[in-house]
C-alpha cells in the first residue's frame, strides 16, 4: 500500500465518524484531492480483496470503516456495540417528507402527514437527523428544516441522490383520472 | 382491526401515537386498501361511514386530527349528493383534493418502507464508536464537585430542627387527696395561704392537684380564693354562710 493510503487508514481508524475527502486532504495537503481519492480506492480494494472483518464504505459524503454484515449478530449478542434505536413510523414519515421537500417548514409536513408533527420534528432535531437550515418567506418567516449528514449516516447513504427517485415509486404523484362521462 | 392496548382508550382525549395508524390519512389508506377500491374513484359515502365507525371504536373521536378528517369526509359526501347536469364541464370532483393528498401520502408511506429498510441494513454494520441514537444531552443545570455537594447537604441538614423528645411518665394528678387536705385545713382554720395547701417544695403534680382541688372547692362554694395582685400570695378563706359539703 502507498504511504498515503496507510496514513488515511490510520486516520479513518482513529475517527468515530465518516471523514470526507476534504477532511482527509488536511492530513497531507500537498498530495491533492486526486491522490486522496486514489488512496481511498486502493484502501477499499485492499480490504475488499483481503481477509478482513471490516470494510471501507463510502457513506454520508465521506468514508468510514464498518464491520462486515455477517458479524452483526455476534457483535450484537456480545453487546460490544449498540445498534441504533429503530425509528418510529411517524419519525420515518417526517424524515421522508423533510428529505424530499427540503428546505421545508413544519406546516407543510403537518399538511402532508395530516397530523401535527411538531413533537416528531423536535425529536429528530435532537437526534441530529434534521436541522433548521433557513427561514422561509411569508408570514412569521417559518423555520425551514433539512436533513443532516447524520441522516445519511444512519441510512447508509453516500448522499441524497441515493434516495429513490419519486418517479421510480409505484405510486407516482399524478392528478386523479378524469371522471368518465356518464 | 388489531386490539389496542387498554391504555389508549383509557386516556380519553389524549391520543399520542397509535400502534397501528400514524394519522387519519394512514387510517384512510388502510380502509381503502382493505376494501380494495380505486383510490381515484373513492366510494366516499362508504369510506366516510367506515372511518367514523373506526374512530369511534378506537376512541379516536376526540383526537382533533381524526375529527377534522371526519368532518372533511362528511362534507365531501354531502357535496357528492348535490345534483349535477350530465356533461357539466364546470363540475369539479369534490374528492379531488382528498385524492391528491392520499396519493401524496401513499408515496410517503412507500418512502417510509424504503428508509426503514435502508436504516435496518445500515444497522447491520458497526463503525468505531458508532452510536447515532444518543441525543445531544442538554447542558447540566450546574457544575459542582463532591465537596460542594456535601457542604450543600450539610447546610440543608442543619436547617432541620432537632427533634424534641419527651419522656412521658405517668404521674396521675391526685385531686382527691388535695381536696381532702384542703378540707382538713378549712376545718382547722378560717383563712390560710397557698403555701399551707401545697407545703414546702411541692412537685409540679402537687401544685396542679392542689390548684384543681382549690378551684373545684371554690366552685362548690366551700371557700373563697383571693389574690391582691398578680404574683401576690393566694389567700384562702372559709366561706362562712355555707358549710363545706
Amino acid at each position: 500500500m502507498s504511504p498515503l493510503a496507510k496514513l488515511i487508514e490510520a486516520a479513518l481508524f482513529a475517527s468515530a465518524r465518516p471523514l470526507t475527502v476534504e477532511e482527509l486532504l488536511t492530513l497531507d495537503p500537498p498530495a491533492g484531492t486526486a491522490a486522496v481519492r486514489a488512496a481511498l480506492a486502493e484502501l477499499r480494494d485492499a480490504f475488499a480483496t483481503g481477509d478482513h472483518g471490516v470494510e471501507l464504505i463510502e457513506i454520508a459524503q465521506g468514508w468510514q470503516f464498518l464491520s462486515r454484515r455477517e458479524y452483526a449478530e455476534a457483535i450484537d449478542r456480545a453487546q460490544f456495540a449498540l445498534r441504533p434505536r429503530r425509528l418510529s413510523p411517524a419519525a420515518l414519515e417526517t424524515l421522508a417528507i423533510i428529505a424530499y421537500r427540503q428546505p421545508v417548514g413544519r406546516l407543510e409536513v403537518d399538511e402532508i402527514r395530516g397530523v401535527d408533527s411538531g413533537a416528531v420534528i423536535e425529536k429528530l432535531s435532537e437526534r441530529g437527523l434534521v436541522e433548521i437550515v433557513t427561514r422561509g418567506e411569508g408570514l412569521g418567516r417559518p423555520l425551514l428544516y433539512g436533513t443532516t449528514p447524520q441522516f445519511l449516516e444512519i441510512l447508509g447513504l453516500k448522499d441524497l441522490d441515493e434516495l429513490p427517485r419519486l418517479e421510480e415509486l409505484s405510486v407516482a404523484l399524478r392528478p386523479p383520472a378524469p371522471a368518465e362521462p356518464e | 382491526m388489531t386490539a389496542l392496548p387498554p391504555t389508549a382508550q383509557d386516556q380519553a382525549g389524549f391520543v399520542v401515537e397509535l400502534e397501528q395508524f400514524s394519522g387519519p390519512l394512514d387510517l384512510l389508506l388502510h380502509l381503502i386498501h382493505e376494501d380494495e377500491v380505486d383510490i381515484t374513484d373513492l366510494p366516499i359515502a362508504k369510506i366516510a361511514d367506515q372511518f367514523l365507525a373506526v374512530i369511534n371504536e378506537l376512541g379516536l373521536n376526540q383526537a382533533a386530527d381524526y375529527l377534522e378528517m371526519a368532518a372533511r369526509l362528511l362534507r365531501i359526501k354531502a357535496q357528492m349528493l348535490l345534483p349535477r347536469h350530465l356533461g357539466d364541464d364546470e363540475w369539479e370532483d369534490p374528492r379531488a383534493e382528498l385524492v391528491r393528498r392520499l396519493l401524496e401520502y401513499q408515496q410517503i408511506r412507500e418512502l417510509v418502507e424504503w428508509l426503514g429498510a435502508a436504516a435496518a441494513r445500515r444497522a447491520e454494520q458497526f463503525g468505531r464508536g458508532f452510536s447515532p441514537e444518543l441525543p445531544v444531552a442538554p447542558p447540566p443545570p450546574l457544575v459542582i464537585d463532591l465537596n460542594d455537594l456535601l457542604a450543600a447537604a450539610e447546610r440543608v441538614i442543619a436547617l432541620i430542627p432537632e427533634p424534641v423528645l419527651h419522656r412521658v411518665v405517668p404521674r396521675p394528678l391526685d385531686v382527691e387527696g388535695a381536696t381532702e387536705r384542703i378540707q382538713a385545713l378549712l376545718a382547722e382554720r378560717a383563712t390560710f395561704g397557698w403555701g399551707d395547701v401545697v407545703g414546702e417544695r411541692p412537685t409540679i403534680v402537687d401544685v396542679l392537684s392542689a390548684f384543681i382541688a382549690l378551684l373545684e372547692l371554690a366552685k362548690r362554694g366551700a371557700l373563697h380564693v383571693h389574690q391582691e395582685g398578680p404574683f401576690a400570695l393566694i389567700q384562702i378563706r372559709r366561706e362562712s354562710p355555707r358549710e363545706a359539703h
